[in-house]
């Protein structure tokens, strides 16, 4: 095995190369590569076929939402909010709406807490089914990708006939949700959770059952556990490490407190772990969404009635709300100065952690073949670091 | 590593035998799901072109632009929105918020042409292939951004308002006006609508953001009586308002009423203009009416000296003398006048213009005239035994009920009419004690006074009787027996409204102690000479669209209110009074108000 030793830890501090010594070759990947997780790029030095150093480089998806949220009114921040990770929208979407019910004082009601539990653990599902396509496609197995991007487009579909979007669904809005399920949609959840549950199952045999990947991916990309609040590391990299955390179970925001489902870690924190782990959450995700399908109330309202949002002020304040996205903790840090506008937005995407400070320390000593396997293994998404 | 793990990934093969994911004909039309998101559609006839679309879009995707055949009218600028789909995101707050609920999107999918122009249209106006669609984003049903229920008006029990004189509307605190302001959507339908041009969104806002000089300021800019409009106001904003297309209008006139009861007398002064340098030239106005005394008050504003000359003993003109107390209370109207007063607006009261002071002599001793004199003079019921002594003029005997002089109208009062008159009347006469029958030659629905007069009238227990065509009126032993034919409504002319056709023998009698005439007033011109130069044409002065009636001669006359408009209703005469005070002026001084 290429691998011996399993727990490499990268040296902390950069490697300082002498580029003109005719020895190292510079290369960028990205930011436009297949290997690269969306738009940015890594400046790669390496040694033969290894890499001795990384410098990350973001501002090719830069559009300024932050800003751009303090000169919109409160509600058209709304269609706003969801591009600023396109993956996994709802999830801003949540934080939004939940920072200002918060600071507004508004309650939910019931209907919409379940609406947008399953819509978020849908989006989950979604999310997770991209990822290992690309995690197996970024160790040349291209036919997961294949199917699994299918099975995504099959919970698109789901939410299309949900929020009437496809990408952007637009749908968990200051207040609640914009509309209760359409007539047989809940049906339509679960047919569609049995096809993707029985994808999974194929996905499990032929990926982590498979020569190639686990001798690619096992050992690659270790993360210790004391890096993980070092580093700030959350979501499924730090469950891989063995650290306990998971949002939903921690702050029990929505109907997860509601919901039975088991925190999933490991301890072995190398990428073909995190792969497993990430598996098994899809799984568990197609069971919760099972248990939202079944425990949500029939009817209710959807939406608490808000003032006009032409004039809405919000009263002066400042919140944080997070969520358990995919990848780890999303947030969202409004101020209120009591204006129709925000006065701040600060969004918290993990993907700035794990793709920018993780990864470079990461990816020292790695072949360069396996830098594209060990980003996807982060599981990030570059449009959150740049909001 | 075992061998399962160089075997398994041969199960892919498997996939070969089975159907396929993917579609055989990928350019195959897939429709949208019934709640895509897709292409706006838009109901040009049901849109008002309120533009509140284009306000909510953050995308700034919208923009309302006019469209060939449809002009604007009230209630409808005649815009309607353009779409821009490079800008577009597809969000649907547009569809969330448009108040008439026209604007919605259809689920169509792929639209694809290689002129980048044609992806900016007008929905419902440039026609398109999914126009019509039934399918595609809606608002869900029990799901809407803007509130169509207006805040309740706290009222008197209509038990308890008939056995008084007190005011019936008892206003709004301050979070309940706060509250209905938030409906609105400043859309400014309403400036466009309301004969003064009042800068109606602007006092909303002022009112939302509780600065209610500013208010005041706003709603002083066009009407200097902000107490009687917030009250009596025909409102013909509300009828306008865009929020109404779909729900309850926004209550502009009681928002009216809110700012200027919240701001007291003695603070006017710190929120209204200054008056201007004095000068030198002196205006007279005839009749201190809304219209007399607006154009008082602006010419006073701008420097000129004003006397305005009232035959009455109480300044206010028909808002005192035909308005009941509990619709607009006296000290409610004081403040109004007072404030005017307080510019230094000279009323002489129990002054009449005629003989002694006749209209010639104001052109020589003032610079300019100003008439509005209104319409004092009742019309008869035009039937036999019309001159019964039981047959009481309406305007006469509410005239009566201000003076507080006993009004004697006995158990049994008939009213004839349908304006707010007769309304009016008939409630002060339940106030008085009397049971009341109004009868009216058409029905409920054509009635010309105000919805809610109605309303009211019949829940403080007036009983109407619709079409009932006067015929006669006989004596009862001191009574009137009132006679009447009952009516069918015939359609005459296509698209004209009904006219009551007397139902051969179907004639009906009652026997009233009074039977009070409402049925409409004519002007009292006896005081112009023809010497004057002012031209009368179907009895109205003929003025130009400033209010001018002659300009030959001596001072310029102008003229406005109910004697010359054909609105009669304060707020257009206040805008008359208004747009001659700013041509008085420009007359006088070479400039403009």
């Amino acid at each position: 095995m290429r691998r011996q030793n399993e727990h490499v830890i990268p040296p902390e501090t950069r490697a300082t190369p002498d580029l003109s010594s005719g020895k190292y070759l510079v290369m960028w990947q990205g930011p436009q590569h297949p290997g690269i997780t969306g738009n940015m790029s890594l400046r790669l030095v390496a040694d033969g076929d290894t890499v001795v150093d990384c410098e990350t480089h973001v501002g090719y998806l830069h559009r300024g939402f932050e800003k751009l949220m303090e000169r919109r009114l409160w509600m058209q921040n709304f269609p706003l909010v969801c591009r600023i990770a396109v993956p996994e929208p709802d999830f801003n979407e949540y934080c939004y709406a939940a920072a200002l019910e918060e600071l507004a004082g508004v309650t939910v009601p019931e209907k919409a807490v379940w609406l947008r539990t399953l819509s978020l653990e849908m989006i989950r599902l979604a999310s997770f089914l991209m990822w290992i396509g690309g995690q197996a496609g970024a160790f040349g197995h291209g036919t997961i990708a294949q199917w699994s991007v299918t099975m995504r487009d099959y919970v698109l579909d789901l939410f299309e006939e949900l929020s009437g979007g496809r990408i952007y669904h637009m749908y968990i809005i200051p207040g609640g949700v914009r509309g209760d399920v359409p007539d047989g949609f809940l049906d339509h959840v679960l047919e569609t959770m049995q096809v993707i549950k029985k994808n999974l199952d194929d996905i499990e045999l032929v990926m982590f059952h498979n020569a190639v990947f686990k001798m690619r991916a096992v050992g690659l990309g270790y993360i210790p556990p004391d890096w993980v609040d070092k580093y700030g590391i959350t979501g499924p990299n730090a469950r891989s490490a063995g650290v306990a955390r998971d949002l939903r179970k921690d702050l029990g925001y929505l109907a997860y407190p509601q919901l039975d489902f088991k925190l999933i870690t490991g301890g072995r924190s190398d990428a073909f772990e995190r792969a497993e782990l990430r598996l098994a959450e899809m799984y568990q995700s197609i069971d919760l969404i099972r248990q939202i399908v079944a425990r949500m109330p029939k009817d209710g309202p959807f939406r608490e009635r808000l003032p006009n949002p032409l004039h809405w002020k919000i009263p002066a304040g400042e919140t944080y709300v997070a969520a358990e996205c995919t990848r780890g903790e999303y947030g969202f840090y409004v101020v209120s100065d009591g204006g129709d506008k925000p006065r701040r937005v600060a969004v918290r995407g993990p993907s700035y952690t794990h793709a920018v400070s993780v990864m470079e320390r990461l990816v020292r000593g790695v072949n360069i073949a396996d830098v594209a396997g060990l980003m996807v293994s982060l599981h990030t998404y570059p449009p959150e670091i740049e909001r | 590593m075992d061998i399962k793990d160089f075997i398994a990934p041969f199960a892919v093969w498997k996939r070969a035998f089975e159907k396929p994911f993917t579609v055989k004909k990928p350019i195959d039309e897939r429709p949208g799901a019934p709640r895509y998101r897709g292409f706006h559609i838009n109901d040009a006839d049901k849109c008002v072109g309120c533009g509140t679309c284009e306000a909510i879009c953050m995308n700034r995707a919208i923009d309302l632009v006019p469209v060939e055949g449809r002009d604007a009218k009230e209630g409808d600028s005649g815009l309607r929105p353009r779409v821009d789909y490079g800008r577009c995101c597809w969000c649907a707050l547009c569809v969330d918020i448009c108040p008439s609920g026209s604007l919605n999107m259809s689920n169509e999918y792929v639209w694809i042409d290689s002129d980048p122009d044609v992806f900016r249209y007008t929905p419902g106006v440039e026609p398109k292939p999914w126009d019509g669609s039934a399918l595609g984003y809606r608002r869900a049903e029990g799901y809407r951004l803007l509130d169509g229920t207006r805040v309740p008006m706290p009222e008197l029990d209509h038990h308890e308002a008939v056995k008084s004189f007190l005011e019936l509307v008892r206003g709004w605190s301050r979070e309940q006006a706060e509250k209905e302001a938030d409906r609105c959507v400043s859309c400014g339908l309403c400036i466009a609508s309301c004969p003064a041009h009042m800068e109606i969104p602007g006092y909303i806002k002022a009112v939302r953001d509780g600065d209610l000089e500013t208010g005041l300021r706003l709603l002083y800019q066009t009407n200097p009586f902000p107490e009687a409009c917030g009250r009596i106001c025909t409102h013909r904003c509300e009828e306008a308002c865009s929020i109404g297309t779909d729900g309850d209008p926004v209550a502009i006139r009681w928002l009216k009423r809110y700012i200027a009861d919240q701001v007291e007398l003695a603070d006017y002064s710190k929120a209204l203009p200054r008056k201007e340098a004095s000068s030198g030239k002196r205006v007279a106005i005839v009749g201190a009416g809304p219209g007399g005394l607006s154009a008082a008050y602006y010419l006073a504003l701008l420097g000129h000296e004003v006397t305005v000359h009232e035959k009455d003993e109480a300044a206010g003109g028909m808002l005192r003398y035909g308005i009941p107390e509990y619709r607009l209370p006296y000290p409610a109207l004081d403040k109004d006048i007072g404030y005017i007063e307080s510019l230094g607006v000279k009323i002489e009261r129990g002054a009449p213009v005629g003989e002694g002071r006749s209209l010639a002599s104001l052109r020589e001793r003032f610079d300019a005239v100003f008439l509005s004199t209104g319409l004092p003079a009742a019309y008869g019921l035009d039937v036999p035994g019309e001159k019964h002594p039981r047959v009481l003029d309406g305007v006469a005997v509410l005239a009566a009920a201000t003076r507080g002089q006993v009004l004697g109208l006995g158990a049994r009062v008939a009213v004839v009419g349908g304006g707010n008159v007769a309304m009016d009347a008939a409630r002060t006469a339940l106030r008085n004690g009397a049971s009341v029958d109004i009868l009216y030659r058409r029905r409920e629905e054509d009635m010309p006074a105000d919805p809610d007069e109605i309303r009211e009238a019949k829940a403080e227990g007036a009983r109407l009787v619709e079409k009932a065509i006067p015929l006669e009126v006989k004596d009862a032993g001191g009574k009137a027996r009132f006679v009447w034919n009952e009516a069918t409504m015939v359609q005459k002319e296509a698209g004209k409204r009904p006219v009551p056709e007397p139902i051969p023998g179907a004639i009906h009698e009652e026997i009233y102690d009074s039977v009070i005439s409402a049925i409409g007033q004519g002007p009292e011109l006896s005081y112009i000479a023809e010497a004057d130069g002012v031209e009368i044409r179907r009895f109205k002065p003929v003025v130009d669209r400033d209010g001018l009636a002659t300009a030959a001669g001596k001072a310029p006359v102008f003229a406005g209110g109910d004697l010359v408009n054909d609105r009669k209703d304060a707020i257009s005469a206040i805008a008359d009074g208004h747009r001659a005070a700013s041509a008085i002026d420009r007359l006088l001084s070479g400039k403009g108000a």
